[in-house]
């Protein structure tokens, strides 16, 4: 069979799948709806955490990412499964023993205030709409790849899909699906990488294969460092970023990872506090797999590709090279006229583009796999942007139903009441995220980064000090979200959007990228909500009752039910 | 012990738990994956030099053992304190 109708066939199963399983577990509360009823077992809400984070960019770009960046790529390696460890220490047991719905309820009333409260979700929708956006995207990417749809048509099929289910379910029916996603997902990821890596250094496992040597003895990574210093490219083990940047980087993905709405609901969701740390522990593991894989993905197809393509007469070059230079994703320009394919570091003298999403995609074809794996990474790369983006809708649609119409516009409204309007907003905010997938923003990839660094000046201060600072009142914690926010959006938009008179890489403070900057924001909104708390007065009696409550697993006044 | 000493002394407990673990954390990653990364990548152990492996492989693995070693030492404590919770519904 051909790879587009494999490619039909599996993804038609794994839609089956999916709204059989909302049909199945429809959400008939508002419990149910925003945080699947609080029953959910560790874990399986370890592995709905992990589809609900790796989202299209994890499964599709991060490999070529790193591919393409080599050291430099560890940023997002060590920054997003390190956040993992401060959700599981400094925060998931507390909030879920704190026991609401999202995260501006934590804000709204550990600070008594409702000014907290709205800070918080306005944060809260624009980190999830900045992330939707490019969900939908590569949901309409794989589409048109694979299936030879338009990729506004493939935008669409992924709205319907997601409107289904999200709306349908609530959180317990993307909970569930989720998991399904994530078998799919892993899936997918796994076989060409064990595959490849049989073909390249005869071990079944990437992670080990990743060091090993290849028929002459010479250890891959080696052989990789020496073809990049042969083409001028900075060795690949080396990387070009400074010490300092890759330092806060590194930091600001983590604490970004750790403060972002959606991943930190999923916490909400299971019984008990030991299981909030249990599940985190399951999540990480359950990203862990991918994680430690992709670099090994990274490593095979960056020498694959040097050593197939470079110096090669561009008429021997092999069918897949000429099937992805159709849709534009690599690009060869013979600018000496030698009719050979020369891929150097050098921009004057370079004759190759190569877009990175295709490290993951092409992968298959460029190990010569058998179609039904091609397939499957479409199937794959379809789970993991759906999960996320029905993740992020959720979390959109709860700010709105819960901590705006129910905690701040209309508090009479009635159960069933704010069901509905939960199940609106989560129809309003499909069609603003398919929108936005359609007539994607020129700073959509610039934004990704922006959400990281927004959710990392914002969120992680303010909760981390709700939980470990009895002192911390509302004066200090509103002033340090509103600075930290501020400052993070002042320094993205000078820098990335060319705003308050613009600047290039020379010009960033302390040699501190856009991207990096986030772990500056984050401690000055620190700096800022200590100091300010200290000239104000303390924070009343009853909330520092919650606070000592929140660090208690059980006892007197345990906030068991919702 | 009455119970808000027990209380205080938990939490005492469980920040001395969370300031060891953090250090390990920090040590991995920061340290061993980027602050030190020059120095360990002259030892190599197999294919890979040190430093680049904890930055692209030991770092995470550390980070998931972390993390099951935080349940177990806090369901421990739980357990000594009473402050467990039973599946209620």
């Amino acid at each position: 069979m051909d790879i587009q109708t494999w490619t039909w066939i599996l993804v038609g199963i794994t839609f089956a799948l999916y709204i059989g399983i909302a049909i199945w577990s429809r959400a008939g509360s508002t419990k149910e709806f925003y945080v699947a009823g609080g029953g959910v077992s560790p874990l399986a809400n370890g592995l709905a955490t992990a589809a609900d984070w790796m989202s299209a960019a994890s499964f599709i770009s991060m490999a070529g990412l790193i591919s393409f960046n080599g050291y430099d790529g560890s940023v997002y390696l060590m920054g997003w499964t390190g956040g993992y460890v401060l959700l599981a220490l400094l925060l998931a047991p507390y909030l879920r023993k704190f026991g609401k719905f999202t995260v501006p309820d934590f804000i709204g009333d550990r600070y008594y205030s409702n000014v907290a409260r709205l800070v918080a979700v306005v944060c809260a929708l624009l980190v999830s709409f900045t992330y939707v956006a490019g969900q939908m995207r590569g949901v309409g990417l794989v589409f048109s790849r694979f299936l030879e749809v338009n990729i506004n048509t493939g935008v669409m099929i992924g709205m319907i899909i997601v409107l289904f289910y999200a709306v349908l379910g609530g959180m317990k029916g993307i909970t569930y699906t989720q998991v399904a996603q994530y078998c799919v997902l892993i899936f997918a990821f796994m076989v060409p990488a064990i595959f490849i890596s049989i073909q390249m250094t005869n071990n079944p496992i990437p992670q080990l294969g990743f060091g090993g040597a290849d028929e002459q003895g010479v250890y891959l990574l080696d052989k990789l460092d020496r073809l990049h210093r042969d083409l001028g490219f900075a060795e690949y083990t080396s990387g070009n970023k400074s010490m300092l940047d890759v330092f806060l980087i590194t930091a600001a993905l983590m604490v970004g990872t750790a403060g972002l709405p959606h991943v930190i609901v999923r916490f909400f969701t299971v019984k008990k506090v030991s299981d909030a740390r249990k599940s985190a522990g399951w999540a990480l593991l359950f990203i862990a797999i991918l994680y430690t894989t992709a670099p090994a993905v990274a490593v095979f197809s960056r020498t694959n590709l040097i050593e197939t393509v470079s110096n090669t007469p561009y008429d021997e070059a092999p069918d897949w090279f000429k099937n992805w230079e159709t849709t534009g994703l690599i690009k060869f320009d013979d600018k000496n006229g030698d009719g050979k394919i020369q891929y150097l570091a050098d921009k004057n003298t370079n004759e190759l583009t190569v877009d990175r999403d295709i490290m993951v995609l092409a992968n298959p074809e460029i190990a010569n796999l058998p179609n039904w794996v091609i397939a499957l990474v479409a199937a794959g790369g379809l789970a993991a942007a759906l999960s996320t983006a029905a993740g992020l809708l959720l979390v959109i649609s709860s700010s709105v139903s819960h901590d705006l119409i129910k905690k701040m516009i209309k508090p009479t409204i009635t159960e069933k009441g704010e069901l509905r309007a939960a199940r609106i907003s989560a129809v309003v905010a499909v069609c603003v995220a398919g929108y936005f997938g359609i007539h994607p923003p020129d700073f959509v990839a610039a934004t990704v980064a922006l959400a990281f660094g927004l959710a990392a000046a914002s969120f992680f201060p303010a909760i981390i000090l709700g939980i470990f600072s009895k002192r911390m009142n509302k004066e200090g914690a509103i002033a340090g979200m509103i600075v930290g926010i501020l400052l993070m959006l002042f320094y993205m938009t000078k820098f990335k959007f060319d705003w308050f008179g613009g600047g290039t890489k020379e010009d960033w403070w302390f040699g501190i990228s856009p991207e990096g900057f986030g772990t500056v924001a984050m401690i000055v909104n620190f700096t800022v909500a200590i100091c300010v708390s200290r000239f104000t007065p303390k924070p009343p009696e009853e909330v520092q009752e919650i606070v000592e409550n929140i660090r208690i697993p059980s006892g007197v006044g345990a906030a068991q039910n919702h | 012990m009455s119970y808000q000493q027990k209380a205080t002394s938990y939490w005492k407990k469980n920040i001395q738990y969370l300031i060891v673990l953090l250090i390990i954390w920090f040590l991995v990653s920061f340290g061993a994956g980027i602050l030190f990364k020059e120095e360990l990548d002259t030892i190599r152990i197999g294919g890979f030099k040190l430093g680049f492996w904890f930055a692209q492989q030991g770092a995470i693995y550390v980070f998931v053992i972390l993390i099951f070693v935080y349940v177990r030492l806090m369901n421990r404590l739980d357990k000594k304190y009473g402050f467990e919770t039973k599946d209620e519904s």
